[in-house]
């Protein structure tokens, strides 16, 4: 299993693997905000976290496509399928391999966007807070529309269609914990608290539906 | 009874004995539903006006069985979807493929007829409330299902997938229920499905009453019409399969 986790993070890291990629359009979401909405710097601390959320969100989904494309392509994910280790943990090991590879560069790059924006270092921690414990969940979410999608010949755009609505609470949560840090009278601890349940949830619902799609698709 | 049932469900397996019965019952179910509409319609425009909302009251009696439409249909394609997962029913994909499109227009339809509704009464076309807004998700998986359905052309493989993709989206089905208890919305919470009985006027709920039926037997008219069709076009495509290749050799 662990060797299966480097494996993911070296193949993520490497030139292609769609690590980078996902931090440079992170990026470029952010920063073509200011260019629709005005530089108007108290409007952008005020929407700012939200717009890193959203920007994180987009992130992630970007490079879900790639979660089992590789694998099925040079028929090591036949091999995964057939072996005596439960899909399940080999499904899980792979989402967190890749949000190793990809969600974790969004966490570190988010202060920096931050700063850009005019958050406040509060806020800059509590989205970074929330972006940590939230993105698991998208990348569980996602793995279960890149496993559906990992028999079509265009699969991209239908992964981020199926799994845009399912992510949604986790949106919700994660910028309403944001603002219950920054503003007075919301608070921090319960959405915060819901957005760990949620990645709970998805984290064993989101292997268990994926490995049932690829058992699907494989035969 | 469970066993009869089971019983029932084994025997429409075969889909020549489904289109059997469904063709035999198709014309009553036509009627029915025709029957429960005029009798429905007749009570709405019989139904007093409200004090506050007027002539606008009406609009809940399409608002409110489209919205619970489109929540059973959707548990109708989750029950389906298990049907594919666990007992293989060569239907139940037939069911859960033909309820999708039905399933998004009676969402399309709750949320049209809120919109017109709302703008009277709350002074806008839409607020992102929870109700609304998880409602507004549903479409979304409806039209995701749709597309994924399309994207495959292989119907045993989609079937299945799409029973996965189905039973993962079914969590928003309680969330919208209970979206009006556990946030403060601007969507009024549940006023005839509670425990304590219907808080609504019975001048009021009859009339919903009989049009929650008359859209209830919409639905099963519309679907076993939309499974009909399913099962004639794959037999369609089949026998294209089979035409071409005794063409070729």
């Amino acid at each position: 299993m662990w060797a299966l986790f480097v494996r993911d993070l070296r193949l993520s890291m490497r030139a292609g693997g769609g690590a980078l990629i996902g931090v440079l359009f992170f990026l470029a979401v952010v920063a073509v905000i200011p260019f629709g909405v005005g530089p108007d710097l108290k409007l952008l601390s005020l929407i700012g976290p939200a717009i890193l959320w959203i920007g994180a969100l987009l992130a992630a989904l970007l490079g879900l496509d790639r979660l089992f494309q590789h694998d099925r392509e040079d028929g090591s994910l036949d091999i995964m399928l057939m072996q005596e280790t439960p899909m399940f943990l080999t499904v899980l090991v792979k989402c967190l391999a890749h949000w190793a590879g990809t969600g974790l560069p969004l966490i570190i790059a988010s202060p920096v966007l931050g700063l850009l924006m005019n958050i406040k270092g509060v806020a800059m921690l509590a989205v970074a807070a929330t972006l940590l414990v939230g993105t698991p969940a998208i990348t569980f979410i996602g793995a279960v529309g890149a496993a559906v999608s990992v028999a079509l010949p265009r699969g991209g755009v239908l992964v981020s269609v199926l799994v845009l609505p399912l992510a949604v609470p986790v949106l919700i949560f994660g910028v309403s914990a944001v603002y219950g840090a920054v503003e007075d009278p919301a608070p921090f601890t319960p959405p915060f608290l819901i957005l760990c349940a949620i990645t709970l949830f998805f984290s064993v619902l989101g292997p268990l539906a994926a490995s049932a799609a690829l058992r699907a698709s494989a035969d | 009874m469970i066993a009869s049932i089971a019983a029932f469900l084994t025997g429409l397996a075969n889909p020549t004995r489904f289109l059997t019965v469904a063709g035999r019952l198709m014309p009553w179910m036509i009627g029915v539903t025709a029957l429960l509409f005029a009798v429905g319609l007749y009570l709405s425009f019989q139904a007093p006006e409200d004090y506050q909302q007027g002539m606008t009251v009406r609009i809940m009696f399409i608002h409110v069985p489209s919205a619970w439409l489109a929540m059973m249909c959707y548990t109708v394609m989750a029950i389906a979807a298990i049907g594919t997962l666990v007992w293989r029913h060569p239907l139940a994909d037939v069911a859960a493929k033909a309820a999708a499109p039905i399933g998004a227009a009676f969402t399309f339809l709750a949320l049209l007829t809120g919109s017109l509704w709302g703008k009277p009464m709350w002074g806008t076309w839409w607020v992102w409330d929870a109700r609304l807004t998880s409602v507004f998700v549903l479409f979304l998986m409806y039209l995701g299902l749709i597309a994924l359905n399309r994207a495959m052309d292989d119907p045993a493989r989609s079937a299945r997938v799409s029973a996965i993709i189905i039973l993962v989206g079914y969590i928003n089905i309680p969330i919208i229920k209970f979206s009006v208890e556990w946030w403060n919305t601007l969507h009024q919470p549940a006023s005839v499905m509670r425990l304590d009985g219907p808080t609504i006027h019975p001048s009021l709920l009859y009339p919903l009453l009989v049009m929650a039926l008359a859209f209830s037997m919409l639905f099963f008219t519309l679907h076993f019409a939309a499974m009909r069709n399913e099962i004639w076009r794959r037999r369609v495509a089949s026998m294209r399969r089979q035409a071409a290749r005794s063409a070729r050799g």
